[in-house]
């Protein structure tokens, strides 16, 4: 175990330390203390190593992550796990704005509540969110898979492409062209795998899906407002 | 005319200038399909702009450099400020960001080819970095677009500078769209999305939302980087000052200024030809930005916009830019609405030299288009040798000015150096009219 005490070495110190780590890195297991909210924490990680976040961090933290497992151990602020491209990350508390945006691949877990924007834009990333999500989450998502344990805010899923919405409780409203669609039994079989891999024992059977209506994919002055 | 019947004369019939010709059309057309009309390219109105400016030359109280041996440099280092590894270009004309989608791969590499022979940088744009452009370019700037097509950390590590593309001049405020029939197997699969839809690009970005935001999302660039990219905010022709203060603020190394003129691949004729500014207007006010902040020549000044000559070139930088990009222009010298191709043009209910709708991806020159019978039309060695020397030539002409006016380094072109022939353009430019000491709103003046 590697422990990093982010007030005290800085942050160009510790990300440039963690890019260091190569794929054969016998370095695994890294702590990062005081973290106090900083910014840009561990982002960029390209290396299957799993760094422990002790505490609560500020914007994108573990952006653009490839094969490394980012665990928080507090709240994260906006674009947390932002355009992952692999890898996972945990979080113990709440996310604040656009957690999982523009993602394109690996699992970014949200034990507490996300706001809003999650999932914007999503490319491939699977997102699992124990408890509720705010306005306007998964805008313009196009692939990949949101899942939300409690209620999705107003106009989810709007200008939804091919992302797949998994909602167990209320959706406020849904957004242009989200529609709620036939759960088959293929996708209670996805569904129970994302909820296993995101550590929640919720009943597959108790959400409903929700996908694109496809009326947007090509120009038609009828959808114009 | 006469009145067939009584032999009197009658009025002549009017166009009106109101209801013209082409407005009326627009009315038919508008009335017929239900659809505004999309387009590519930047607007097409008559706007102040370069030629309402004119060089002074040297005098008894300027002296000349020899035209043709006297040396007159043109490198510009781009990205001085923060980046441990600012651009070197060779000439002050940089290739405009123009996607991979918009663009055939071939003509994606004859930019790179055209840009490398010329010793300058070319860009990427919306829908990813191609390995034909990162190949074939020696300086490639790696666009950061709200849409994130393709967007990935392993080409942000390649690239040699990173644009945060906030707005671009055809559509300050407005988001892009590329229309299914140029979504080919290749582009949906860079985008991450099903073949021959529309796809759109948002007009803001999903994970920051102001200027303090931008400046922790750069922050983010540069540890992902390690510090060592220029970063460059691109900004449509709306608010120059300000959006120069903030982008200035927000950490940006340089700042890319797109004037009205600048061509988009696809959006609302009626967005390009009413919103935003044209260049002429917004280089002095980015300017004047940078010097309020003691920034002018340590963020560096990119302008774009209708860039066409060597005297664009000069009169941008007199005018306090350190470089310029190409976009446009550099499509015309590839071969882009080349008169050859006037029967086809034809065909398409057009005419070389106003064929516009580049989204269609019927273009008979191969360049606008993902059909790979006409990408076969396009040679991307022969289009990057026309590049190279078209962009010798812009230099060669600046150069020219330059040493006219005295001067050794096209950056020592200066506001001084020039004179304005419309009230419109002395005003814009905060340029003297031709003949006078005086341009509307000088400084102690009463009008």
């Amino acid at each position: 175990m590697q422990t990093f005490d982010l007030e005290a070495q800085g942050l160009r110190a510790l990300n440039s330390t963690l890019h260091a780590q190569a794929d054969n890195t016998n370095q695994t297991h890294w702590e990062i203390v005081n973290p106090k909210g900083s910014h840009a924490i561990a982002v960029g990680l390209d290396a299957p190593i799993e760094v422990n976040i002790k505490g609560s961090t500020g914007y994108y933290c573990a952006g653009m992550n490839k094969q490394a497992t980012v665990h928080v151990h507090g709240s994260v602020g906006p674009g947390t796990a932002e355009n992952m491209m692999s890898g996972m990350v945990v979080v113990e508390g709440d996310a604040s704005q656009y957690a999982g945006a523009t993602g394109h691949g690996g699992t970014l877990v949200i034990k507490g509540n996300a706001s809003s924007r999650c999932g914007i834009s999503m490319k491939g990333i699977d997102i699992i969110v124990h408890g509720n999500i705010g306005h306007m989450s998964a805008f313009m998502a196009q692939s990949g898979n949101l899942v939300v344990c409690g209620d999705a805010g107003e106009a989810l899923g709007d200008s939804l492409y091919e992302a797949r919405l998994f909602v167990r409780g209320s959706v406020k409203s849904l957004g242009a062209d989200c529609i709620e669609k036939e759960m088959r039994p293929e996708h209670i079989a996805l569904l129970e795998e994302l909820l296993e891999r995101g550590g929640c024992d919720a009943n597959a059977s108790e959400f409903k899906r929700y996908g694109s209506a496809r009326k947007l994919y090509n120009f038609n002055i009828d959808n114009a407002y | 005319m006469k009145d067939d019947q009584k032999g009197a004369p009658r009025t002549m019939p009017i166009q009106s200038a109101t209801f013209s010709n082409p407005v009326n059309a627009e009315i038919r057309r508008a009335a017929a399909t239900g659809i505004y009309d999309i387009r590519g390219g930047g607007a097409k109105r008559k706007l102040p702009h370069f030629d309402d400016l004119l060089f002074l030359g040297a005098s008894i109280s300027r002296y000349p450099l020899e035209g043709y041996r006297e040396r007159c440099d043109t490198n510009v280092t781009l990205g001085t400020r923060f980046a441990k590894n600012p651009i070197q270009l060779d000439i002050p004309v940089t290739i405009a960001g123009m996607s991979f989608g918009a663009l055939s791969g071939g003509a994606k590499e004859a930019l790179g080819r055209g840009a490398t022979m010329a010793g300058t940088s070319t860009t990427t744009g919306d829908g990813g970095m191609t390995e034909e452009e990162r190949g074939h370019s020696n300086k490639l700037v790696y666009q950061y677009l709200p849409s994130r097509y393709g967007m990935n950390p392993d080409d942000l590590r390649r690239c040699d500078a990173i644009e945060i593309v906030v707005g671009q001049g055809a559509k300050p405020g407005g988001g892009g769209m590329l229309l299914g029939q140029k979504i080919s197997d290749r582009v949906a699969e860079m985008r991450n999305l099903p073949k021959g839809i529309d796809q759109r690009s948002a007009c803001r970005h999903p994970d920051w939302t102001g200027p303090d935001d931008l400046e922790i999302k750069i922050l983010e660039l540069r540890e992902i980087t390690n510090w060592e990219k220029p970063i460059y905010i691109k900004v449509g022709g709306a608010r120059p000052y300000f959006d120069t203060t903030l982008a200035v603020k927000a950490g940006a190394d340089v700042v890319v200024l797109d004037g009205m003129q600048g061509g988009t691949a696809a959006t609302q004729d009626v967005f390009i030809e009413h919103v935003g500014q044209p260049i002429l207007a917004c280089i002095r006010e980015a300017v004047r930005a940078l010097q309020d902040l003691d920034m002018h020549r340590e963020v560096q000044l990119v302008v774009s916009g209708g860039i066409r000559t060597g005297a664009d070139v000069a009169k941008a930088m007199a005018l306090g830019a350190d470089a310029v990009a190409i976009g446009t222009a550099a499509l015309i010298a590839l071969g882009d609405n080349d008169p050859k191709w006037e029967a086809e043009y034809n065909a398409l209910g057009t005419t070389a030299g106003a064929y516009d709708d580049w989204h269609e991806g019927q273009d008979p020159a191969g360049i606008t288009t993902q059909d790979p019978e006409l990408m076969k039309r396009f040679d991307p060695i022969e289009g990057g040798r026309r590049l190279n020397n078209y962009l010798k030539v812009m230099t060669l002409e600046a150069q020219t000015i330059a040493r006219a006016c005295g001067k050794n380094h096209l950056h020592n072109l200066e506001p001084e150096d020039l004179c304005a022939v419309t009230l419109e353009a002395a005003a814009m430019a905060k340029i003297p009219l031709a003949g006078t000491d005086w341009y509307p709103g000088k400084p102690g003046t009463s009008y």
